[in-house]
């Protein structure tokens, strides 16, 4: 069931509750077992995502460098905080456990880019370029 | 078929090619560490400059190799020169670099770091050997020897370098003697609580049963460590190589690499290493004539850290909710479907090629009696030089922070280790031998490698919390004193950082800690404390300024600090209204500033930029939000 759910989550972005259903018929298992599953993984989500997903790390190491500043300062930017996507479609704001650059702390990831030694005043001009 | 041995003459010679060739070789460091540093741009750049000045040359892309904080790093062989290595190269760099090197013959030595001649070549260059820069000095590298310098994704190059030897060794003295070498050799398992390897194996071989499991754990959870995620990108047949003499040696012959799904890299490369396998006969029946069968399956979890524990695993690999059970029964008895499983590290198994190649005698020549051999671990956090570190067991932490790290960047306050589940050791214990009993004696675990420097920036009480946090959120409710307990602790500890403390929250945290490492099921929750018990013991002063004067000296509890601008020493430079991303500070150019206290975010950037830069005035402090409310 993971793998599928993984599957799926990359083709549409989240997990709807249509595609639960159709798991549930293919599988032949009921939808509060797969619901079961899913939502004990942080890596599901169950929002539909925003044109720009904005990820920030939140390792210990970018948050000993300061990740949580970073965090603030995009969800006061953006006016949605961690999990939340803005009312337009176009942002949306989660936090990442690690994304194995460590050394290069603080970093945010917006889309598949990663950004890494950001500091709090860049990130004004990381969005804008983004836009 | 063509067997192992003329496979490797073959991989041999197209290595001694490749290394004295006439065409110039250019390595590329391109492990997830080098795509966040921008290493896809620059190898656009190198091809595109190649092939405008019509030049020839090899680019290979190659695993982490270290020092990180160098990222992005580019190394040049060119026939007549040693192997050169250019750290922090930035495209311009780049192709000043290759133009001016494989043109004009100038090497451009004032950019390079250092060099990798080998015996015989010429040294004289000016610029240190790459293992003798600081850095690399104090460094053992044996699990992560090929890491940089060969081509992760070609199997040939991994044979050319005494790849798959091991694995033969092992089929030529047979399932007890591996046990026995392993034993010998005293490796302990790299996941971080350091059981003998060997007895978890022999445990599984004396269990009766046609089907046996062996798993490789890549679950690396801990926020702050890559290290199995950097062998596995920089070396993938190695890892395979000891899943294949692991799973001999026990008898499996089905194998499962557990992987986050977030390691896109590990993953691709794992599949390309698989599928060389295959082509090479060294998956499926009968494996290079030793009769021993074995296939392997790429399993993906989706991220979490519970799933890292051995019993949470096998559930989630058998499309569960990975939560832990009791034991016993072990794994090694009852694991994966009820059929005897173990679980391995990733770095574990990385080590097995090793011991099997060179003999268990060879292997206690390093790290130090009962703690034999090497230790990744990822050095991180406020420290100059970060990055991938290999060093002997018996090393001393200062040694790794100050000789290796190059120290904090700002007076060093504290060093966690073990990622959630290990401590904060402070400076007193920086001269404690790296090995698992001392740092479990100072109240730590040896972790399976991430290792986090702090400086005075950070605030022990937030980073308690922040650890809590993260694992009350990971805990996956099946046992109360974790799920309830970490909850609990959560919440005095936000209370604390809010300035709402009660006098007796600090005896309530101790009692709670040490109740939940007692009474959980598994190490998740056992160790879970352990972040709040060790700051609780060493740095009691900075939780009683947090409770009784409401003071947070690293400005990093907001509640606790409000930002004021000094009026006689700002000089109106205009620097933090510059660099405040909510526009919270206003005033007009040579005047004081004032800042908005309800706009503030208290971020920092003022405070930092007022300081540090010579334009400004140092005019901005932080005070104590309780004085405040005094006056």
């Amino acid at each position: 069931m993971i793998p599928l759910l993984i599957r799926i989550q990359e083709k549409e972005g989240y997990i709807s509750p249509e595609s639960v259903h159709r798991i549930s018929r293919f599988l032949r298992i009921s939808e509060n077992q797969i619901y079961g599953v899913a939502t004990f993984y942080p890596k599901f989500r169950f929002t539909a995502p925003g044109k720009m997903s904005i990820k920030v790390c939140m390792g210990t190491a970018c948050h000993v460098r300061g990740g949580q500043f970073l965090s603030e300062t995009v969800g006061w930017k953006l006016g949605i905080s961690i999990g939340q996507t803005t009312q337009d479609k176009r942002f949306d704001f989660s936090r990442a456990t690690c994304l194995g650059c460590c050394t290069l702390g603080p970093v945010v990831q917006i889309n598949e880019d990663i950004h890494s030694r950001v500091l709090v005043t860049q990130l004004k001009e990381i969005l804008e370029r983004h836009d | 078929m063509i067997s192992l041995l003329q496979r490797k003459e073959k991989a041999l010679r197209q290595w001694e090619s490749l290394i004295h060739n006439k065409i110039p070789v250019i390595y590329v460091g391109s492990a997830t560490c080098g795509k966040a540093a921008g290493v896809m741009k620059l190898i656009d750049v190198i091809r595109d400059t190649l092939k405008l000045n019509e030049l020839k040359a090899k680019i290979i892309e190659v695993g982490c190799i270290g020092p990180c904080y160098m990222e992005p790093l580019m190394d040049i062989k060119k026939p007549g020169y040693p192997r050169i290595c250019y750290a922090g190269v930035t495209p311009e760099k780049a192709r000043m670099i290759i133009e001016g090197f494989l043109i004009e013959d100038d090497p451009l030595l004032h950019l390079a770091v250092g060099h990798f001649a080998t015996n015989g070549q010429n040294e004289s260059l000016g610029i240190p050997h790459f293992f003798d820069l600081p850095m690399m000095k104090s460094q053992t590298r044996l699990v992560l020897r090929n890491c940089g310098f060969i081509d992760p994704e070609n199997i040939d190059h991994y044979l050319a370098n005494d790849g798959y030897q091991g694995l033969l060794k092992a089929f030529d003295v047979g399932h007890d003697e591996v046990i026995k070498q392993v034993k010998e050799a005293g490796l302990r398992g790299r996941g971080g609580a350091g059981f003998p390897t060997y007895k978890k194996w022999e445990i599984c071989r004396n269990t009766s049963g046609k089907e046996k499991f062996m798993i490789c754990n890549v679950s690396e959870g801990d926020p702050g460590a890559f290290m199995n995620r950097a062998l596995i990108e920089g070396d993938p047949h190695c890892v395979l190589e000891g899943l294949l003499i692991a799973a001999y040696a026990i008898g499996a012959d089905h194998g499962y690499i557990y992987i986050n799904t977030d390691y896109v890299l590990a993953i691709q490369r794992l599949k390309i290493a698989v599928k060389q396998m295959q082509e090479y006969g060294l998956l499926g029946k009968n494996i290079q004539n030793s009769g021993f069968d074995f296939e392997v399956i790429i399993k993906e979890g989706a991220g979490a850290f519970v799933c890292g524990e051995e019993t949470a695993q096998i559930a989630c690999i058998e499309g569960k909710r990975g939560m832990p059970r009791s034991r016993p029964p072990f794994p090694a008895i009852s694991g994966l479907f009820g059929k005897p499983t173990i679980i391995n590290n990733v770095e574990t198994l990385g080590t097995l090629p090793n011991i099997l190649r060179e003999g268990a005698e060879w292997y206690k020549h390093f790290g130090v009696e009962g703690n034999y051999g090497t230790k990744t671990f990822s050095l991180v956090g406020s420290i100059r030089r970060g990055g991938l570190i290999e060093v002997q067991l018996g090393i001393k932490l200062k040694q790794i922070v100050y000789d290796i790290g190059g120290g904090p960047w700002k007076a060093f306050k504290a060093v966690q280790t073990g990622g959630p589940s290990g401590g904060c050791l402070s400076e007193e214990f920086l001269d404690i031998p790296v090995e698992y009993e001392s740092m479990q004696n100072a109240g730590s675990i040896m972790g399976s490698g991430g290792m986090i420097v702090m400086d005075e920036d950070t605030c022990v009480v937030d980073l308690a919390l922040y650890f809590l946090d993260f694992t009350q959120k990971e805990s996956c409710g099946k046992c109360s004193p974790c799920r309830v307990g970490t909850w609990q602790m959560v919440n005095i500890l936000e209370r604390i950082v809010k300035g709402d403390s009660e006098p007796d929250d600090l005896a309530q945290l101790q009692i709670l800690a040490e109740t939940c490492a007692k009474a959980s099921l598994c190490g998740l929750g056992q160790t879970a404390p352990n972040p709040v018990l060790t700051t609780l013991r060493y740095f009691r002063s900075e939780y009683l300024a947090h409770v009784k004067e409401k003071y947070c000296k690293s400005a990093v509890c907001k509640e606790l600090v409000y930002y004021e601008i000094i009026p006689d020493k700002c000089n109106g430079c205009k620097l933090c209204i510059d660099v405040c991303p909510t526009d919270a500070i206003s005033g007009i150019k040579s005047e004081p500033h004032t800042i908005d206290l309800f706009r503030c975010i208290k971020c920092k950037a003022c405070y930092e930029v007022c300081r540090y830069n010579p334009l400004a005035g140092n005019a901005i402090e932080f005070k104590s939000s309780k004085k405040m409310a005094v006056a």
